[in-house]
């Protein structure tokens, strides 16, 4: 028993388990109680002062702000699920929207260039890009899904 | 998430509790619009209180200094905590904004 309990949580600990899924109506308002429970859950992880505070809030207000105004359009009936996998080594983020999808390769808007520091947009994908070790997009189960993912500091 | 704005002197100081995001970034701008159309001139905004910042939020603070600029107003940030610093260099936007490590010395600089 003790052996199957201990081999269990081996596996918990060196395996991805999701440590959080949620899925929420599009309207921007949601944003700040989501991203302060996967916060919380990542203080709870273990993940460095500085990622529960910048880089796991951050970009989590971005790809989620990206999903409701623009993958959902603000529809408020259109939903948004928001995952997170935690393994030893990484935290990885999903936020799936109902929305056609994106080129992220083509969205290569670098607001830090000689005369786009003063745009007023442009930031979400690059902030996303600076705070996480990878960015990804992809399609499941006809959703669009940015996957973020963090690996621990 | 709050905003408030007091008057110290001539200078319109505003401090942002909580988070400035994309759910509540237009509550600040109309703030201190308002009190941009009312006649004043010198915003110091106070971030000793603030939390994060995302890139919407960051997009009404570049508004808001061209807007203040643009009436002859002078614009300042105060009290980034070491994330908020972070965030500003990463976009580079420290080099456009003037910031001060207090409100002191925010409200002197002036």
């Amino acid at each position: 028993m003790t052996a199957d309990r201990d081999s269990g949580e081996q596996r918990r600990a060196t395996h991805p388990h999701v440590a959080f899924d949620r899925l929420i109506p599009s309207d921007v308002r949601e944003i700040e109680p989501i991203v302060e429970e996967v916060t919380r859950e990542c203080r709870e992880l273990a993940l460095s002062a500085r990622q529960c505070a910048l880089n796991v809030p951050v970009a989590l207000t971005e790809a989620l702000s990206n999903a409701i105004l623009r993958g959902n359009r603000g529809i408020r009936d259109k939903h948004v699920r928001v995952r997170a996998v935690v393994s030893d080594n990484a935290l990885v983020l999903e936020v799936a929207d109902e929305g056609a999808g994106f080129d992220l390769d083509a969205c290569t808007i670098d607001p830090t260039r000689p005369g786009s520091v003063e745009r007023e947009d442009g930031r979400g994908l690059f902030l996303m890009r600076a705070l996480m070790d990878r960015v990804e997009r992809y399609e499941a189960d006809e959703r669009n899904v940015v996957r973020l993912t963090l690996h621990r500091s | 998430m709050s905003f408030s704005i007091k008057k110290q002197g001539e200078i319109c100081v505003v401090d942002v509790e909580g988070q400035l995001i994309v759910g509540n970034r237009q509550e600040l701008k109309q703030k201190v619009l308002d009190e941009l159309e009312k006649g004043e001139k010198k915003f110091l905004i106070d971030f000793s209180q603030t939390g994060y910042i995302d890139s919407s939020g960051l997009g009404v603070l570049v508004s808001l200094s061209k807007k203040i600029r643009e009436q002859g107003g002078e614009l300042r940030l105060a009290n980034l905590n070491d994330d908020l610093k972070t965030l500003f260099e990463l976009t580079k936007l420290d080099t456009l904004f003037q910031i001060a490590d207090t409100r002191e010395r925010a409200l002197e600089s002036f």
